[in-house]
């Protein structure tokens, strides 16, 4: 059952994930899903004028500044000594750079700790997606059972309903439970997700079926099938699955706000939100602290550029 | 054929008891291992959001104490209606929902279309840059945006307007009338157009290689220009993408938190406050479930609404 010495099986099921099919199951909006599906070869590669692609550029570089400004002055202030980010006029290079305001951070404020809890909670609510997420997207496109159709009209409908409804309510549960105040907390509501099991369900039903059956007559059961034969093909949409539930856990701010109280408990949004109260004057070290926040995701995002952008493409429901 | 241990039992004789048996013996192995993969998943939904939406519906209903509620029928979404606070956050979601949706699809729609026809590598990095900003919490963007906006004469915006000779404005401190709503909710807004809809260009970038080239030689050998193609092909060939992404804006924009909760805290006054917010102080600051609860069915009706008639407005059978 060794599935990694096949390249063409591999680069098909790639190839399947940037391509989703015609048939791509959004029943929410199923026309909107189908126009991207369509292959073509669009406008791409066509020779465009000199003229033209200088006004696309004129164009598109200032909004990238524009864009990407707030990190610059982020990183300007944070390396700003603290008595000359309040002078007049600012200054917009970062002269007299300094890295007290970093060093005051992690002296002041429990910023490891609060990394920690992030990557904590980051990690699990992750584990949690990779594992349900996958399970139920394979029970979805393969297997046959009563209810299945109601089961998945269930879930997909449950994106109708607004996050803040539910918010008290499940409040009241995790009290209940004694997790408020605990990082099981802030990761039990959220260890399976609509997103995931759409994208898995999707890419599943492109893999052929051969090896799974082949498995079977081999005397595979079926939890073997599942994790020995279709995770390890199913790779690529693992990976988008898990990085988007990794960074998406890592950026949540309104649950753990909702649910963690003590200082030493806070995830790093929560964190450093807090600081702007506990160092309202003191603005060098609140930058410092959303880029101690902001940086990991940025590198996460620069290591797996491909699997942020189809996973956009595909579900399209984050961000 | 290996399935899941199925129910352990015994088969002796062609009792009832034994017939019964086989039957759920014979379910259990045709749908076992499907309810078996779901199972986790599926106990998750009905756990932490179909229970918990019809609890809300209940607290709705209901007087909260944390020793015993009393059922108050329609009086919390009553007191809504006649809660002048309420006006001013459903009020502010509003505004602040038309003008960043407008502005977010219609960037991204030009931006994506901009950005096609680049060489790959150019493509490649544009992409890149304008998603860069989306994996950052949206915490940490508005407390940059926050400093940017210091109504002292060093923080950067009013600096620059000081270049022009204008200024200083107080941005987010200034509750005063402007443009039908106030300033501090404006400045809000800016932070919020001027941060690049990625997902929006992601979704554009996809639909747009669904076009067909033949559609814009077609119109170049007539004679059509950038815009009249922008206008005439682009525009209505990707009407179905722009009916997703304007809901999937919507309901992120209806549901906005982060932002206010850093910028302003709601402030000055309620001059910022919207809905979510609205919700987070009634449920989580006071303690108020059953009015929490009614803030958010109300919320939830107003969306669903919404998210109804843009489907019918923008909903067109384009086929080519």
């Amino acid at each position: 059952m060794d599935t990694d010495g096949r390249p063409a099986d591999r680069r098909r099921s790639e190839a399947s994930i940037s391509e989703p099919r015609p048939t791509a199951p959004v029943p929410l909006f199923p026309e909107a899903i189908t126009a991207p599906a369509v292959a073509g070869s669009g406008l791409e590669g066509r020779q465009q004028s000199r003229r033209d692609r200088l006004i696309s550029l004129a164009v598109l570089i200032p909004v990238a500044v524009i864009g990407l400004f707030p990190f610059y002055w982020m990183i300007t202030t944070a390396l700003t000594p603290r008595a000359a980010a309040i002078r007049v006029p600012p200054n917009l290079l970062p002269l007299d750079a300094t890295l007290d305001n970093l060093v005051a951070l992690f002296e002041q404020a429990p910023v490891l700790l609060w990394a920690s809890n992030s990557l904590l909670v980051a990690g699990a609510i992750m584990v949690g997606h990779v594992i349900f997420d996958s399970m139920a997207g394979y029970a979805f496109a393969r297997k046959r059972f009563r209810g299945k159709a109601l089961f998945f009209t269930l879930i997909v409908g449950s994106l109708m309903i607004p996050v803040h409804v539910t918010l008290v309510p499940r409040f009241i549960l995790i009290t209940n439970l004694g997790l408020d105040n605990n990082l099981l907390g802030v990761i039990a509501p959220s260890i399976a997700d609509v997103f995931g099991i759409f994208l898995m369900r999707q890419f599943m039903q492109s893999l052929p079926t051969e090896l799974e059956e082949a498995a079977r007559v081999d005397g595979a059961n079926e939890w073997q099938v599942f994790w020995r034969i279709v995770m390890p093909l199913s790779r690529p949409a693992v990976a988008t699955v898990g990085i988007f539930s990794f960074v998406g856990a890592w950026n949540a701010f309104l649950w753990p706000l909702i649910v963690l109280s003590d200082r030493e408990l806070l995830t790093l949004p929560v964190g450093v939100a807090l600081l702007q109260q506990e160092f309202s004057s003191n603005i060098g070290l609140q930058m410092a602290g959303a880029i101690v926040g902001a940086v990991p995701m940025i590198v996460l995002f620069l290591l797996f550029q491909r699997h942020f952008l189809e996973g956009v493409r595909v579900g399209g429901v984050k961000g | 054929m290996s399935r899941p241990p199925a129910a352990p039992m015994t088969v002796s004789a062609n009792t009832p008891i034994t017939r019964v048996a086989r039957r759920v013996r014979r379910f259990w192995r045709d749908n076992g291992a499907g309810y078996l993969f779901v199972l986790p998943s599926l106990l998750f939904f009905l756990i932490f959001i179909f229970l918990p939406l019809g609890w809300s519906f209940l607290l709705s209903f209901q007087e909260f104490g944390f020793r015993d509620s009393t059922w108050v029928g329609l009086d919390n979404y009553l007191g809504l209606i006649r809660d002048p606070i309420f006006h001013q956050a459903a009020f502010n979601t509003v505004i602040y929902s038309v003008s960043t949706v407008a502005v977010w699809v219609l960037v991204s729609m030009v931006l994506a279309t901009l950005i096609h026809p680049l060489p790959t590598r150019l493509r490649t990095f544009f992409r890149a840059a304008y998603y860069l900003p989306a994996v950052t919490s949206a915490v940490f963007i508005a407390l940059v945006w926050k400093w940017i906006l210091n109504a002292n004469p060093w923080g950067l915006a009013n600096h620059v307007l000081s270049l022009f000779g204008a200024g200083p404005v107080s941005f987010i401190s200034d509750p005063s009338p402007f443009l039908g709503a106030n300033v501090a909710l404006w400045s809000v807004i800016l932070s919020s157009v001027l941060t690049i809809p990625a997902v929006g260009v992601v979704l554009y970038s996809a639909a747009l290689a669904g076009i067909p080239r033949d559609l814009y030689e077609a119109a170049e050998t007539e004679g059509a220009g950038a815009l009249a193609k922008f206008r005439y092909i682009t525009v209505p060939l990707l009407k179905p993408i722009t009916l997703y992404v304007t809901i999937i804006y919507t309901i992120a924009a209806f549901e906005v938190f982060e932002r206010v909760y850093v910028m302003t805290g709601g402030g000055p006054g309620y001059a910022t406050h919207t809905i979510v917010y609205l919700i987070w102080r009634t449920g989580f600051r006071f303690s108020d479930y059953g009015v929490a609860s009614a803030q958010a069915f109300l919320l939830f009706a107003v969306i669903a609404t919404i998210s109804v008639l843009q489907f019918r407005a923008l909903r067109s059978d384009v086929e080519y």
